[in-house]
């Protein structure tokens, strides 16, 4: 959502350089190395001496080179990955070098780990981060040898005099280095691909060992020396304030210390915390019951209208009138008005939470006008300046520090949480761990948006399909931030003006929607809506016409060929926030991902097998992704999917292994959406509370076998984490459609068929 | 109220409410951080641990049934991490994000002393579970088959 977050200053990694020569420290904290209890409070920084080319890359005498991940691990790889490609470029060997977490800090640049984006817009930044310090050393090499820089070559964390053979190893050079300038961008150059010698190999997972043996540090795992946890009861409605509250029962638990009330929330919500009333005890459980022993009169406010149930009709009769045009081509409705035949459909999804594995959690500590925050975050600049902000303090007085993430799927990228912890460990007078239950969770969470589509197509004598009218309708996330009830450019930039169609007449229109919740982004955001309404009524017309999905797909996106934004319809596509003469649309990319996982699947072989198979295929954060999936039937008639192929070309890959990690879990992710996932109010609270009524796939809901294909290429990287969701449910409609002739219009599944 | 109970093979007596789950107990009061809370109600596996070799779920599990017990958690199934499934879990690279790693471990750690060679239906059902929002259930039963030293395709 480029156009509705809030955007952070995006200096550039070299003028990040510069602030190091003006002397910023490097503090960082460990997570996968530290053991988790307890937690040191003193954490170490990366060494002084040596050479430190800039914010990403250090290389101590003694040769050990330590590189900053600046962007948060969420378990998409993030930390086997960049680091890897800035010891390439530098020519460093993985076994020397130490990889640190980066603390919230402009320095780095860009830090928000959403969007796709921490290869696709940084990977040459990264790459100039690591050329930069081997520019350095190479410089040194040559000068101690009297030779021509060009004569020298870094590897194996060494310069090497081709002529002669002679060698000093990086730490022998570090000194020296740190003595010189840094040089410019344009005097640093990058190496040819292949010499990255990682670039695009399955990559050792570098917290697994920690991971397996308990070390690993997620957010509530952080312990401080006289730390109190904390659990807030907040308002059951967003916007609402606590009117009235008896905590004798409260301060009667054992444990129990204090009661903190929190200011309520004011629209636009923002990053606030929701208010409520924090209970502080000295653990956890103490802090659970004392917040359950509560006596609390709430007031809803304005959201307390809300009844998702009634929401979706009024949504549903939105998009019976016209919207406002976000792309023309043609004329639709002439077109549809003489076409030999229509067909129209309407598609509508729920609100999600992101429910990821670890609730939010933050520590906190605020003494002597400064605050320390450890703390599971997406967005650690964002949660550094809403601290600031919430405690009257400059920015400058906040550290954030990075722990690994139990999840996030865009939750964790919206700060409310740290800013509580900041808050609360301020009125105790102590550090605080706020920990959120998997209730808080569920029930006051930056939903994913509830939508609804009317799609209707024009087919003439031949069956071609000669005219398309869609329109949409969805709380948009822009509602967060300003008074917005149509979508932003962000969203409808997410599989509507970006959607490649080889058909005349075009019409897409946003109908007006109201939210009466926090809306946020999750995993692939407004993609999730709008493939599951495109990628089913195409098939739709398939069955309509008595051809073949996957051939109807492709006849419908059209042959290969660059769609421009005049071939659109619009004036601009948003394309993620990078250009469209880099990034175009490219339909022949399309075509081959749905070629090659339908031949995976043997596609054409499906009937003679007996198999009910669903096709769909989506361009998201410049990745081209298709998914084919086949569902069978349990004895008890329970439709269950028992295979799942993913076929993605997202350009160049930087770390193959955690790629194709990230395709199985987008299926899974997927599937859980499409067959369960749904978040249901009731006069403006949250119905679903744990995982009992928001359920999530199993195991043994997940296909036996998940097949990945990454199509090779050097083209410029796409995203990774997101781009294998969007398919997927739709994919999975069209499969129930095969088996059952049931037209899954309505997501989840489980409202319309047994699953 | 003083409770008496062994983990990973250390004698504590722990002066906590009895009623407190072990979770709490093990997380909050021992620090030992790698047992995970995930929902609180039995619904999600994170918090899984051992008692006298069962796999249990400490988050509803109060401390007093630990009373006089072995418990085991994460932190000591290997002293260095070379238990097969910690092997196999690490070679196959299974975690994503990993919150959810220690309670899948500790239950196919459970369900491997029972049955060395399980079946794929087994493996699910002891599973069943233990959620992972980020679908690494594949190489789950992949890496417990590895374990167990059966054959992985």
């Amino acid at each position: 959502m480029q156009d509705t977050r809030i955007r952070l200053s995006r200096r550039s990694v070299l003028e990040g350089m510069g602030l190091v020569a003006a002397g910023l420290g490097l503090e960082v904290i460990l997570p996968a190395r530290a053991h988790a209890a307890p937690m040191p409070t003193s954490l170490p920084a990366v060494p002084t001496e040596g050479l430190r080319a800039n914010v990403f890359v250090h290389v101590a005498p003694d040769g050990v080179v330590t590189i900053v991940c600046h962007r948060s691990e969420m378990g998409q790889g993030v930390r086997s990955s960049l680091p890897v490609l800035i010891a390439d470029e530098l020519g460093a060997d993985m076994a020397h070098v130490k990889v640190v977490q980066g603390d919230g800090d402009e320095a780095y640049g860009d830090q928000n780990t959403d969007g796709s984006s921490s290869v696709r817009k940084i990977f040459d930044d990264l790459r100039y981060a690591g050329a930069t310090a081997r520019t350095m050393l190479v410089a040194v090499a040559a000068k101690r040898w009297k030779v021509a820089p060009a004569e020298c070559e870094a590897r194996d964390h060494a310069v090497f005099h081709k002529g002669t053979q002679r060698t000093l190893k990086f730490g022998e050079l570090a000194g020296d280095a740190a003595k010189l300038k840094v040089p410019k961008k344009d005097a640093v150059t990058l190496r040819p691909r292949s010499e990255l010698k990682n670039l695009g190999k399955e990559l050792p997972l570098l917290d697994g060992p920690d991971i397996v043996t308990g070390r690993a540090v997620f957010g509530a795992d952080v312990v401080l020396p006289g730390m109190r946890t904390a659990v807030i009861a907040r308002p059951p409605v967003a916007g609402g304030r606590v009117v009235r509250y008896d905590a004798t029962k409260t301060l009667a638990v054992p444990g129990v210390r204090q009661v903190v009330e929190l200011p309520a929330a004011k629209k636009p919500f923002l990053f606030q915390p929701l208010g409520g009333l924090a209970v502080v005890a000295d653990n956890t459980w103490a802090a659970m019951r004392g917040r359950a022993a509560l006596d609390v009169t709430w007031e809803g406010g304005d959201n307390a209208v809300y009844d998702s149930v009634a929401y979706r009709e009024q949504l549903l009769e939105v998009i019976g009138k016209p919207g406002k045009v976000v792309r023309n081509v043609g004329d639709a409705e002439g077109a549809l008005a003489k076409a030999a035949k229509r067909v129209q459909a309407t598609y509508n999804t729920p609100h999600l939470a992101h429910a990821p594995m670890e609730p939010p959690a933050a520590v906190a500590k605020v003494e002597n006008g400064t605050c320390e925050v450890w703390a599971t975050t997406q967005n650690p600049q964002a949660a550094r300046s809403e601290v600031a902000k919430a405690l009257g303090i400059d920015p400058s007085k906040v550290t954030i520090h990075v722990t690994l993430l139990g999840g996030g799927f865009g939750r964790k990228s919206k700060p409310d949480y740290v800013v509580e912890a900041a808050l609360v460990a301020k009125a105790v007078g102590a550090p605080v761990r706020l920990q959120w239950t998997r209730e808080d969770d569920v029930r006051h969470d930056y939903y994913h948006s509830t939508s609804a589509q009317r799609l209707e197509a024009g087919l003439d004598a031949n069956g071609k399909v000669v005219a398309w009218h869609q329109r949409i309708a969805f709380p948009p996330i822009g509602s967060t931030f300003a008074d917005a009830t149509f979508a932003g450019e962000g969203e409808m930039g997410q599989g509507i003006v970006d959607l490649p169609l080889a058909i005349p007449d075009v019409r897409m229109e946003n109908c007006e929607a109201r939210a009466h919740t926090r809306i946020g982004w999750l995993r692939s955001v407004a993609n999730i809506y709008h493939a599951f309404a495109v990628q089913s009524f195409i098939d739709e017309l398939a069955h309509e016409r008595g051809t073949d999905p996957r051939d109807t797909l492709l006849e419908v996106l059209g042959p290969s060929r660059i769609v421009t934004p005049k071939d659109l319809g619009v004036a601009k596509v948003p394309n993620y926030g990078q250009s469209i003469e880099e990034h175009p649309v490219d339909t022949a990319r399309l075509r081959r991902v749905i070629e090659r996982v339908t031949g995976l699947a043997r596609w054409d072989e499906r009937k003679q097998q007996g198999r009910a198979l669903g096709l769909a295929a989506h361009r998201s954060f410049l990745t081209y992704v298709a998914v084919v999936v086949s569902v069978v039937k349990d004895a008890d008639e329970r439709i269950r999917v028992d295979e799942a192929w993913i076929v993605a070309d997202a350009g160049t890959i930087v770390n193959m292994e955690r790629v194709r990690a990230q395709m199985e879990g987008a299926v899974v992710f997927g599937l859980s959406l499409g067959l369960y996932g749904a978040i249901t109010m009731k006069d403006g609270a949250v119905v679903e509370s744990n995982f009992r009524d928001y359920r999530l796939a199993r195991i043994a809901e997940t296909p036996r076998k998940i097949h990945v294909d990454i199509i090779p290429s050097d083209g410029r990287p796409g995203g990774i984490g997101e781009p294998g969701v969007p398919p997927v449910a739709p994919a999975l409609a069209n499969a129930v459609f095969a088996l059952t002739g049931t037209r899954v219009r309505e997501l989840p599944l489980v409202k319309t068929v047994k699953v | 109220m003083s409770i008496r109970l062994r983990v990973n093979g250390t004698e504590h007596v722990l002066d906590v409410d009895p009623e407190m789950p072990l979770l709490w107990a093990l997380r909050d009061v021992l620090t030992l951080t790698g047992t995970k809370y995930g929902c609180g109600q039995a619904l999600c596996g994170a918090c899984v641990v051992h008692i006298d070799g069962a796999a249990v779920r400490s988050c509803v599990t109060p401390v007093r049934r630990a009373e006089g017990r072995e418990v085991m958690t994460i932190e000591g199934l290997s002293p260095d991490g070379s238990h097969p499934l910690q092997k196999a879990w690490v070679d196959l690279a299974v975690p994503q994000c990993g919150f959810c790693q220690a309670g899948q471990i500790m239950t196919a750690a459970a369900l491997l002393a029972k049955k060395p060679k399980p079946t794929d239906a087994e493996i699910d059902q002891s599973l069943a579970g233990n959620l992972c929002r980020c679908g690494t259930y594949t190489r789950i039963r992949t890496a417990v088959k590895k374990a167990a030293g059966m054959p992985t395709e």
